[in-house]
């Protein structure tokens, strides 16, 4: 493998901090216009600070070439196929941009009077009704700011619902394969975490269920869950499972990463669930920004509804011949309170209020169909010639909107890890799968196409599979040194953890 | 209907073909039949592109934002001029449209924006380690209570009635959660009462936490109310405007051990609250309890300079159960754009900015506590923001305001009842002089209407108001 640099891997990294140059600037403010005094004579000198913090100075055409520059350092979904399972990677609508700027979405201040917001109070509410339809669940709530949140908004409203009946319960169940989140959120809740184990099928073991719950008999708050679940499959038993946590005294908790499966054909509230969180950022196009924004409301059933945080945003009928108006509503005794400031991350909904309706309910369906001829699509595919024998499918049956490859025989046969194959697909122009999730499959891929490709574009990525597993046949080091084309080639990850560097320094 | 997908009948049938099945509904027969809809989704119909710009445009029209009406508001959010390179930076595809950078090798420029980000925090603060960010202010102060805890086993908290009450609110969610107590400590003149905080904070006590300048605008003495908690062991934190620290003492040099708040004000918008970012500093004791996640530099194996997502092994994909928090997001657009903000100040217009914020804010203030029915409600210093008391019922006032096209500030009275008809106003440099002289012109107005002045009544019968 021929090492010549690349012209962007000879560019040094040189942050904006290391271009400064003192007197240069960029802003132009306004004159302050008012009679001005000694900033000592209107706060005390001991509250000041001394120096202005070093912020760089440079002049506004070089700040638009260092983030310009920066900005082709980056892999993005516009640029190429991005499969990370469990992530829905799916196409951004420029439309959803264009609404959220307009001025009356953009520039509206969060504590403006309700009275004066009723085109941003309607927009929450038609999409609090929307997500309810779509999670079968009567009640939403907007407020948590991403999945994480959402579970924690989950965990804290399943305490107050036992609360409020007196109960005082310890333990939340997950599946050992569950997002990392789940457990993360069960700890800052306040609970317990009591592992579940998983079938050969990623499904929850129904014994080990019945085990746990006896062991634990009215200590457990809660069983989260994903449906499909972490390998793609569709756990079959979801409706015994729903009626064990319920005869239990639990609630059963959705979590919405996978919704994008079974969207307009399955519906978590029909499933038994009484509490769901929604990735805006997932099946509802909001763009993953390079990690945020998104956001995680929840629909929740009746008996869960009292809780719900506040502010909740309702319709009121009109009187005196006035039509229907909106408002939030404060007074809500038995809420859990609020999770966050003002009213949620209205212009994420907004993006994904616009992309619900530019589907449709028929377009939603679609969308869900979409992604799963897709994902299975692929993995039929993927188990034709080298892939089919050295990556083959954790469990193989149908899938829904993502499947798990194992890179186990690969390891094995090739002594190529599933990170490197990952890190020789950059050199072919692809964002890899998830990589090492779930844990349960041993080199796990998780490959999670999304509606959003053409057949081309997963043609185009088992044919990158095939000849990465055909050069390693020959000579494996390529790809355990890869990648070669990238900005960068691969980092010492451990360093940036044992030593962290994580500023810089200035003089 | 179908929208942003590509496979036409001819690609479906040769996918169905290749897996092996006759139809997409097959596909989804593992879905057990009574779990599957059997209807359409009870939603209308997909619509063109331009009906839905229609429909979403309609429903802004009936809100008033910031272009129609001039806003005074803030606790917490505030009307910046955001400039335009911000949108022209953010909009790019290679930063709107990524994931979480995973692939460090396909992620540096989205990683050196954060490590940027994490410096230029640092140095606003005056605290040696930042985050990448976090989901907004509130949420991040709960955070850095969760924290507190697991750095002094200590489960109580004090908390200044200062904080924003959202922030309190919050905090208090989350500890119904992780099971810590929350003492609130009132309010004197203006400022965090001294002498009750003194005597609140003890030894199992976690965490004191203030806000400067605090929830009505005033700027408190930091260092000096901290001494309780660095006496009896427990944790510094600080909420604070970003704004104000050109020109304020950063928290990092009043003994915070860790600094916080909302960072709409740099670069973002106010996007009826949101998304935004939250923003988290510490002191190096604390880099391996830091919730969310935070950039480090590295090099590659041809030791080019690089970076990577660092300290990993405190976040919930690794960690799970005993992660340091399970926040996953960073808001990194919205970081983003306070980056871009913040260099566009550059260090002088930083300071410049704060200067003009005081010095508005000061004229605001003598002008309208010259008002016939306004009085300060405190005369501690402000910064940005300060609160007035109204000699009338403020939401009165206020609808009379707004028929002039004004947004005249933030009611305090439903988070303070003991300040009724008290008034938030707060100042950026969009809000001129001559519309300060407006507010305090139409302030008098709509105060004299309830004072029973003759003038004034007729005027607002002749204004139709009445």
């Amino acid at each position: 493998m021929a090492l010549t640099e690349t012209p962007m891997q000879a560019e040094k990294a040189q942050t904006i901090f290391e271009k400064s140059k003192t007197g240069r600037r960029a802003a132009a403010l306004p004159d302050a216009e008012v009679p001005e005094k000694p900033i000592a004579e209107l706060i005390p000198q001991n509250l000041l600070r001394a120096e202005p913090p070093r912020l760089p100075e440079i002049a506004e055409p070089e700040i638009v070439r260092h983030y310009n520059r920066l900005s082709r350092r980056n892999f993005d979904l516009d640029t190429g196929f991005y499969p990370l399972g469990s992530c829905t990677m799916k196409h951004n609508p420029r439309l959803n941009e264009r609404v959220a700027a307009l001025p009356g979405h953009a520039r509206l201040h969060p504590a403006q009077d309700p009275r004066r917001a009723q085109g941003a109070l309607e927009l929450m509410w038609l999409l609090q009704e929307s997500l309810s339809e779509i999670c079968g669940l009567p009640h939403v709530s907007l407020q948590p700011s991403a999945g994480s949140h959402g579970e924690l908004a989950g965990l804290l409203l399943t305490r107050a619902y036992h609360a409020d009946r007196g109960e005082e319960r310890t333990k939340v169940l997950a599946p050992d394969t569950s997002h990392g989140t789940n457990p993360a959120s069960v700890t800052m809740a306040g609970y317990e975490v009591v592992k579940v184990a998983t079938d050969e099928q990623g499904g929850v073991e129904m014994d080990d269920l019945r085990a746990k719950l006896a062991e634990n008999a009215g200590e457990v708050a809660c069983l989260m869950l994903t449906n499909p679940n972490t390998l793609g499959v569709f756990d079959e038993n979801i409706a015994e499972i729903a009626s064990l946590i319920h005869e239990a005294g639990g609630t059963l908790y959705y979590d919405g990463a996978n919704l994008n499966a079974v969207m307009g054909h399955s519906r978590p509230g029909d499933m038994g669930f009484d509490i769901v969180h929604v990735n805006l950022h997932k099946s509802f196009s909001q763009p993953h920004g390079g990690g945020g924004p998104g956001a995680g409301p929840i629909a929740v059933s009746d008996r869960i509804e009292p809780y719900l945080p506040k502010p909740q945003v309702v319709r009121r009928e009109g009187s005196n011949g006035h039509g229907p108006g909106f408002d939030l509503d404060f007074e809500r005794p038995k809420s859990i309170g609020r999770l966050r400031g003002f009213q949620g991350n209205f212009g994420v909904f907004v993006r994904s209020y616009a992309y619900i309706l530019s589907l449709g309910g028929d377009g939603l369906a679609e969308a869900s169909e979409t992604a799963v001829l897709n994902a299975n699509y692929l993995k039929a595919r993927l188990a034709e010639g080298r892939a089919g024998k050295r990556l083959p499918i954790a469990f193989d049956r149908h899938c829904m909107h993502e499947f798990v490859l194992s890179g186990k025989p690969m390891k094995r046969e090739l002594g190529l890890a599933t990170l490197d194959l990952a890190k020789r697909l950059l050199d072919f122009g692809f964002h890899p799968p998830t990589v090492y999730f779930p844990l349960l499959v041993d080199e796990a891929l998780m490959v999670e196409p999304t509606e959003t490709e053409a057949k081309e574009s997963l043609d185009a990525f088992a044919e990158a599979v095939e000849k990465i597993l055909a050069e390693a046949e020959d000579v494996a080091e390529i790809a355990k040194s890869a990648p070669y084309t990238t900005p960068v080639r691969r980092l010492d990850e451990v360093r940036a953890t044992r030593q962290p560097v994580v500023r810089q320094q200035l003089d | 209907m179908t929208r942003y997908t590509s496979a036409t009948p001819d690609d479906r049938q040769e996918m169905l073909d290749a897996i092996g099945v006759s139809s997409v509904d097959e596909l989804f027969e593992q879905i057990p039949e009574p779990l599957r809809l059997g209807r359409p989704l009870a939603l209308p119909d997909g619509m063109s592109e331009a009906e839905v710009y229609e429909r979403l445009a309609a429903l802004a029209e009936r809100n008033a934002d910031a272009e129609r009406q001039v806003c005074f508001v803030g606790a917490g959010m505030y009307d910046h001029y955001v400039p335009a390179i911000v949108d022209a930076i953010t909009s790019r595809s290679e930063f709107l449209t990524p994931y979480t950078p995973y692939q460090p090798e396909i992620s540096q420029g989205g990683l050196q924006v954060m490590f940027e980000f994490q410096t230029a925090m640092s140095e606003l603060t005056g605290l040696p380690v930042s985050n990448a960010g976090l989901y907004e202010g509130p949420s991040a102060l709960a955070s850095a209570g969760y924290l507190a805890l697991g750095a002094t086993k200590r489960k109580r908290f004090v908390i200044s009635r200062g904080v924003h009450p959202h922030s309190r609110e919050t905090l208090r969610t989350y500890s119904v959660g992780y099971g810590a107590e929350v003492v609130e400590v009132g309010l004197e003149g203006g400022l965090t009462d001294a002498a009750a905080l003194a005597e609140a904070v003890d030894g199992e006590t976690a965490a004191v936490f203030l806000q400067s300048p605090n929830f009505l605008g005033a700027v408190e003495d930091v260092e000096a109310l901290g001494a309780a908690a660095k006496e009896h062991g427990a944790l510094l934190i600080v909420a604070c405007d970003p704004m104000t620290l050109g020109i304020l003492k950063p928290p990092g040099e009043c003994g915070a051990d860790i600094a916080l708040g909302e960072g709409q004000p740099l670069g973002n918008r106010l996007d009826f609250g949101g998304p935004s970012f939250g923003f988290f500093c510490a002191t190096e004791a604390q880099i391996r309890r830091m919730p969310g996640r935070i950039a480090g530099e590295t090099e590659d194996v041809n030791g080019r300079r690089g970076f990577v997502l660092a300290l990993q092994t405190r976040e919930q994909h690794i960690r799970r159960e005993k992660a340091t928090n399970n926040i996953c997001t960073a808001q990194a657009l919205n970081a983003l754009g306070a980056m871009v903000h913040l260099a566009w100040l550059g260090r002088q217009g930083f300071r410049e900015l704060g200067e003009l914020l005081v010095q508005r804010t000061a004229y605001a203030r003598e002008r309208l506590a010259a008002v016939d029915g306004v009085e300060l409600l405190h005369e501690a210093p402000v910064a940005r923001e300060f609160a007035v008391q109204l000699a009338a019922p403020v939401d009165k006032v206020l609808d009379r305001v707004a028929e002039r096209g004004i947004a005249a500030g933030y009611p305090l009275g439903r988070e303070y009842p003991e300040f009724e008809d008290g008034l938030l106003v707060a100042i950026t440099e969009r809000r001129t002089k001559a519309q300060i002289d407006e507010l305090a012109e139409a302030l008098g107005a709509a105060i004299a209407v309830d004072r029973g002045g003759e003038e004034a009544v007729e005027a607002e019968i002749a204004e139709g108001v009445a």
